[in-house]
C-alpha cells in the first residue's frame, strides 16, 4: 500500500497544472486582455504585459489590440463641389481607447472596420463634396511656384498654381474632427485621417489630357515663332549693321579725301598764285604738260616753218 | 486495443524500480538539451534582439551570443535597427530580396498617377530608404509598420505634388520636392510612432502621362529649333559683319593713303615748280624757250604724221588727205 501514493502524487500534480494553467495567461506588449466571466467583462482591462492570473475555468481571455491600427478604405468615385469626379482612396488610424466600452459595442475587429468603413467614408463624401477639386490637391495657400524661365510668360495657366481656401491638410482635418467624435462611442480614438490618392476618374482623364496637350502645343507654337521672330530680328540688325559700317566708311573715306583734296589745293595755290610770274610761268608750264599728255600717235599736226620750232628750218635768220 | 492491457499493466507489487535507472538518466540529458536549444540565441550584427518575457519587454540584446529562459518563458525577436531598407512606390525592381518592396503592377499605376497644384496629370516614381531607428515603438506601437509607412509615404508625396506645377514635378522642381517630401514623411512618422527613420527620399522617372508625352516632346523640340533658328541668324551675321567693318577699313586706309600721297604729290609738285619758277624769274625769255623746245623735243616724235609746210605756202592744206579715222 505504500508504493500506492507515488501515483496519486502524479495526478494531483496533474490536477494541479491544469489548474494553473487555467488560471494563468500571459499579456503581451501588444495587447490588453478584458477578463470574462460567463461572457460578462469583469473588472477593468489588464494594460501591464506580463504574466497574469484569473479564476480558472469560468473566466475566459480577451485579448484586445493595444497598437495603432490601419484603416485602408477602399477608393470610391466621388464628385466633387465643381462636378469633377474623382477617385479619392483615404487611409486611417485607429487605436482602442476604451477597451470595456469597445469589446461591449463591437466586440471583433470586422465590426469595428465595418463601422470605420461607414463614418469615415461618409465624412469623405460630405468633405469632397462641399469643397473644389483644387482644395484636395493643393496645401499651402501662399507658395509661389518656381518658374522655368525658358517657359517665361507661357500662354493660359502654365505655371500657375490655382488659388485655394482651405487646402488638403485643412479639409482632412475636418474629415477628422467630425469621424472622431462619432467613434468615441465604440471606444475607438481616430487618430489620422489622410487622402492617400486622389485622381481624375477615366472621362475626365481624357479632357485633362488633351488640355495638357493643346496647352504644350501652344507652348511649342510660340517657340517656334520666337525662333523666327528672334533670327528675323538678327538678320535685320545685321542689315542696319551692314548700312551703318558701309555708309560710315564712305563718310570717314568721303572726309579724308576732301581734306587732302582741300590741303592739296591749297598747297597748290599757295605756290602757283605768289606772283605774276609764278601765275604766268604755271599757265606756260601746265600747257606744256598738257601737250606732252595730249599729243600721242594718233595726232597729225601741221606745221608752218613760222612755228617756233620749225623756225630755223627754212632760214637761220627768220623774218619776222 | 488488446496489446495495450498487455504491456501497459505494470505491477507495482513487484517492480524493479532499479530497472528504470538507466531509462531515467536519458531524461535529464534530453531535458539539458532542450533548455540549451531554447535558451541560446544569437543576435547578428546588423540585428537587435527584444525580449520578452510572458510578452513583457525586459531587455533589449546587442549582437552577440546570449541566453534566455527557456521554454517560450521569454521570447526573442530580432529587429534589423542596422540595415537600410527599402520601399518603392510607382515601379519595381525584379529579385528584389523583400516581397513588399514594391507592390503588384495594377497598384503601382495607381500609385505613380498624381494631380498637380495647376490641374494637370503627371506619373511620379520614388524610392523611400529607412531604417528601424527604435525597436520597441516598431514592434510594439503600430500594429502594421511597413503598410503604414507606405500609405504615409503616397499621401506625402502627393501632398508635396500637389502644392506644385506640373512643370516644377517634371523638371525645376525635383530637388525641392524630394527635401519637402523627406522633412513631411520624418515629421508624419514621428507623429505616429513608428520607430522609424527616413533617409532618403528619391525621385525616380518623374514624366507627363504616356498620352501627353509627345506634345512634351515637341516643346522640347520647338525650343531646340528656336536655338537653331537664332543660331544660323547669328552665323549669318557673323559671317557679314566682321567682314564688312574689314572691308570699310580697308577703304578708310586706303582713302588715308590718298590723302597721304594728295599732299606729298601736292608738296612735290610745288616744290619742283618752285625751284623751275626761280630759275625762270631770273631769266624768262631763255627759260621759256629751254622749256617749250624740249617739251617740243619730246612730243613731235611721238606724233604719227608731222606736216611742216612753209609758211607761204599756205594754200596746200585744201590739198592734204588727212586720215578719216
Amino acid at each position: 500500500m505504500k508504493n500506492a501514493i507515488a501515483p496519486l502524487v502524479i495526478l494531483a500534480l496533474i490536477v494541479l497544472s491544469i489548474v494553473g494553467y487555467s488560471a494563468a495567461y500571459t499579456v503581451d506588449e501588444t495587447e490588453q486582455v478584458i477578463i470574462t466571466q460567463f461572457g460578462k467583462p469583469v473588472g477593468e482591462p489588464i494594460v501591464a504585459a506580463g504574466l497574469n492570473f484569473k479564476t480558472p475555468f469560468i473566466q475566459d481571455v480577451n485579448r484586445i489590440e493595444r497598437r495603432v491600427l490601419e484603416w485602408d478604405g477602399s477608393p470610391h468615385e466621388m464628385p466633387t463641389k465643381d462636378k469633377t469626379y474623382i477617385l479619392v482612396d483615404t487611409f486611417g488610424r485607429w487605436r482602442i481607447s476604451d477597451a470595456k466600452q469597445y469589446f461591449l459595442r463591437l466586440r471583433d475587429e470586422r465590426s469595428a472596420k465595418s463601422r470605420l468603413d461607414d463614418i469615415l467614408g461618409s465624412e469623405t463624401r460630405n468633405a469632397i463634396a462641399k469643397h473644389e477639386l483644387i482644395e484636395v490637391i493643393r496645401t499651402t495657400k501662399d507658395r509661389i511656384p518656381m518658374k522655368d524661365e525658358t517657359l517665361e510668360d507661357a500662354p493660359g495657366n502654365l505655371g500657375v498654381l490655382y488659388p485655394i481656401n482651405k487646402g488638403r491638410a485643412k479639409i482632412e482635418e475636418e474629415i477628422f474632427t467630425k469621424a472622431a467624435s462619432k467613434l468615441t462611442d465604440f471606444g475607438i480614438e481616430l487618430l489620422d485621417i489622410r487622402f492617400k490618392r486622389i485622381n481624375y476618374n477615366s472621362s475626365v482623364r481624357q479632357r485633362i489630357y488633351s488640355r495638357m496637350i493643346s496647352e504644350r502645343e501652344q507652348i511649342a507654337e510660340r517657340f517656334r515663332s520666337e525662333g523666327a521672330g528672334e533670327a528675323a530680328k538678327i538678320i535685320g540688325k545685321k542689315e542696319k549693321d551692314l548700312a551703318e559700317i558701309e555708309s560710315e566708311a564712305y563718310k570717314k573715306v568721303q572726309e579724308i579725301r576732301g581734306v587732302a583734296d582741300a590741303e592739296a589745293t591749297k598747297i597748290y595755290a599757295g605756290s602757283y598764285n605768289q606772283s605774276p610770274e609764278a601765275i604766268e610761268f604755271y599757265e606756260f608750264i601746265k600747257t606744256m604738260e598738257t601737250y606732252q599728255e595730249m599729243l600721242d600717235k594718233d595726232s597729225t599736226m601741221i606745221l608752218t616753218t613760222d612755228s617756233e620750232i620749225f623756225k630755223f628750218l627754212k632760214d637761220i635768220e627768220p623774218s619776222k | 486495443m488488446n496489446f495495450q492491457s498487455k504491456e501497459i499493466r505494470i505491477d507495482w507489487e513487484n517492480f524493479d524500480f532499479r530497472r528504470l535507472y538507466g531509462l531515467l538518466l536519458i531524461i535529464p540529458v534530453i531535458l539539458i538539451l532542450a533548455v540549451l536549444y531554447t535558451s541560446i540565441y544569437t543576435v547578428k550584427a546588423e540585428d537587435i534582439g527584444v525580449v520578452q518575457r510572458f510578452g513583457k519587454l525586459v531587455r533589449k540584446a546587442p549582437p552577440g551570443l546570449h541566453f534566455k529562459f527557456p521554454f517560450g518563458i521569454e521570447k526573442v525577436t530580432m529587429i534589423p535597427v542596422e540595415r537600410q531598407q527599402k520601399i518603392e512606390f510607382g515601379f519595381g525592381t525584379t529579385g528584389a530580396t523583400n516581397s513588399s518592396q514594391s507592390s503588384n503592377i495594377r497598384e503601382q499605376e495607381l500609385e505613380r498617377s498624381m494631380v498637380t497644384g495647376d490641374l494637370n496629370a503627371a506619373t511620379v516614381e520614388w524610392v523611400v530608404q529607412y531604417r528601424v531607428q527604435e525597436p520597441e515603438l516598431f514592434l510594439f506601437k503600430v500594429r502594421e509598420p511597413a503598410d503604414t509607412l507606405r500609405d504615409i509615404s503616397e499621401s506625402v508625396m502627393r501632398t508635396v505634388v500637389g502644392d506644385r506645377t506640373v512643370d516644377e514635378v517634371i523638371t525645376i522642381g525635383r530637388q525641392e520636392i524630394e527635401a519637402d517630401a523627406l522633412n513631411m514623411l520624418q515629421s508624419v512618422v514621428n507623429k505616429y510612432e513608428l520607430g522609424l527613420s527616413i533617409d532618403q527620399v528619391q525621385l525616380k522617372n518623374v514624366n507627363p502621362p504616356q498620352p501627353v508625352q509627345p506634345s512634351f516632346n515637341e516643346v522640347n523640340q520647338a525650343q531646340q529649333e528656336r536655338e537653331q533658328l537664332i543660331n544660323v541668324a547669328n552665323g549669318e551675321y557673323n559671317k557679314e559683319v566682321p567682314r564688312a567693318r574689314g572691308q570699310a577699313d580697308q577703304k578708310i586706309q586706303a582713302a588715308e593713303g590718298y590723302a597721304l600721297k594728295r599732299v606729298n604729290e601736292a608738296d612735290g609738285d610745288v616744290s619742283r615748280f618752285n625751284a623751275v619758277l626761280k630759275e625762270y624769274i631770273d631769266a624768262p625769255a631763255v627759260t621759256k624757250r629751254r622749256i617749250y623746245i624740249e617739251t617740243m623735243r619730246e612730243v613731235i616724235p611721238q606724233l604719227g604724221k608731222k606736216i611742216i609746210i612753209d609758211n607761204q605756202a599756205s594754200q596746200v592744206l585744201p590739198l592734204l588727205q588727212l586720215p578719216t579715222n
